[in-house]
């Protein structure tokens, strides 16, 4: 069984959302991997929040980001177990973050770290 | 109490003090000895008390016959030591000393530190959990092989080697550092929490018995909060769960012994005092910044001494319900997800879910699903309950179930 990073892209890092609104996807997020983890299939997970973060370009220039030039922003990521690439995209599916318009989950098999990758 | 049915029961609360005490005294080298002296001293009193009598302080009475015995073997030892080699005995004079000390404070010293010699990382955690019932809990061989569902010999087998593990790797009997005390109390936390499950659900008919098991299980853990060192936020937080669940031991059986659901129990007999004894504890582990799954596992049963059904009360399962299966996945937390999936959402969204867990071979996996579509779809509710009742493996789990089906028709 592989291992399968399921990456939260949020189209525009901009909008600000409101307490309540954080606290509804909190929960819906929570149940999402809740079900995930039911089937002993996840593995690890984090949200990445925004304060704080910097962007370090060529040169060693630092911005803050991820806001700013860049409007795509990674918002979190988990890693779940799945016996393909199309169980993966299943459970990726039921993500949240896609109620966002614009907003992906991208899907990448992690590499397995024996040599055959 | 008659000799006959009292010294078993003291054999259960006062073997593992006089062993641990001997243990401490003569080591893991010894270890036989110790053993020899605390199980000969229950057999001089199942030979004397029917013919003379139960003396009147029957604790007092198995302490003094085990010291004596105990003081006799280091003469003994301490006499041949001396004509074949007098050396040795002067460099280890502290070894023949003679006096046992059965204080109240040396037996708890005693076997808080057997809990972490016992929990050792160096033997396999299905040996510790051996060694933790028949040394701190004095259970016989007989119940730790049917607490494995394994018979007598491989138990046998594997308590002797996790002693000699023990010996070779010269544990000591004593309390970790204070640094290795997160890392060493785990295995000590798992090992009571499954002695109190052994109580909690046994098949057994025995009450007294089960009942003993839950508060031997407790009492463990108190002694671990007792001790500055090993009052730790997960501690407290086990401690908690057990007051938590124990608080519905009486309400679980009926007269005749049958199982009564939580659904069906008579929340007067539940135990007012332990509940808010859980509460206690629960505040006391709430330090820290660890969550343990035994603070999660305590919120959920803290939940479940609320009999009501509110909807605060299943969204607050259901999260805690969500990150303990993040931290340690379980069929059992997987189930009981989806059934405060069902109460916090709905049973639509929650069968969806049920349907995709494949825990075909719990009969609790179809009990589940039954619930879940009665009321919804009553034939196939009907259908998986029956599947429960084959799989159940004993009589009160087929009534209950028997009782489902009934009620659909």
């Amino acid at each position: 069984m592989d291992q399968y990073a399921l990456i939260f892209r949020h189209e525009d890092g901009h909008k600000v959302a409101s307490p309540e609104q954080i606290q509804v996807w909190m929960k819906q997020t929570m149940d999402w991997i809740g079900g995930i983890a039911a089937k002993n299939k996840f593995v690890s997970g984090t949200g990445l929040p925004f304060d704080g973060a910097k962007i370090v370009g060529h040169g060693g220039v630092v911005t803050d980001g991820p806001f700013g030039e860049i409007k795509e922003t990674i918002g979190g990521l988990i890693v779940v177990k799945a016996d393909s690439v199309d169980e993966a995209v299943e459970f990726a599916k039921g993500c949240p973050v896609l109620q966002g318009d614009g907003n992906t989950v991208e899907v990448r098999r992690i590499a397995r770290n024996d040599g055959t990758h | 109490m008659e000799a006959p049915e009292l010294i078993p029961n003291l054999f259960r609360t006062e073997y593992r003090k006089i062993v641990s005490v001997l243990y401490k005294r003569f080591g893991f080298d010894q270890v036989e000895t110790a053993e020899d002296i605390a199980g000969d001293t229950f057999l001089t009193a199942a030979q004397t008390w029917p013919m003379r009598g139960v003396p009147p302080n029957p604790v007092a009475w198995l302490y003094n016959v085990a010291k004596n015995k105990a003081k006799n073997y280091l003469q003994r030892a301490s006499t041949f030591n001396e004509k074949v080699s007098p050396e040795i005995q002067n460099a280890s004079s502290e070894l023949y000393e003679t006096d046992i000390d059965l204080s109240p404070k040396n037996i708890n010293d005693s076997q808080l530190q057997m809990m972490f010699a016992i929990c050792h990382p160096s033997i396999p955690v299905e040996a510790q959990i051996g060694l933790s019932l028949r040394i701190l809990c004095g259970f016989g061989i007989d119940e730790i092989a049917s607490a494995f569902l394994s018979n007598k010999e491989t138990i046998n087998k594997r308590l002797y080697r996790a002693k000699e593990k023990l010996r070779e790797e010269k544990v000591r009997i004593e309390l970790p550092t204070p640094a290795q005390i997160d890392e060493r109390v785990e295995p000590v936390l798992r090992t009571i929490y499954l002695l109190f499950n052994e109580g909690y659900y046994s098949l057994s008919q025995d009450q007294v018995l089960r009942k003993e098991l839950c508060f031997e299980a407790l009492r463990l853990c108190h002694m671990l909060i007792e001790n500055k060192e090993t009052n730790k936020p997960q501690v407290n937080a086990l401690l908690a769960l057990m007051c938590f669940h124990a608080s519905r031991f009486d309400a679980r059986f009926g007269k005749n012994g049958e199982l009564i659901l939580y659904d069906d129990q008579d929340t007067s007999l539940w135990d007012s005092d332990l509940i808010s004894r859980g509460g206690y504890f629960l505040n006391c582990a709430a330090t820290g910044d660890q969550l343990s799954k035994y603070h999660l596992e305590a919120s959920i049963a803290y939940w479940n001494t609320q009999k009501e059904d509110t909807q605060e009360k299943w969204e607050n399962v259901l999260q805690l319900y969500n990150q303990l299966l993040m931290i340690e996945y379980s069929p059992v937390a997987a189930l009981n997800r989806t059934y405060a999936l069902a109460k916090a959402r709905s049973k639509e969204q929650a069968i969806i879910e049920a349907e995709q867990l494949k825990l075909e071979n719990y009969p609790f996996y179809f009990s589940l699903l039954g619930e879940l579509y009665a009321g919804i779809d009553n034939d196939s509710a009907k259908k998986n309950f029956q599947k429960a009742f084959v799989l159940a493996k004993n009589p009160a789990d087929k009534q209950a179930i028997q009782k489902k089906i009934d009620k659909l028709e």
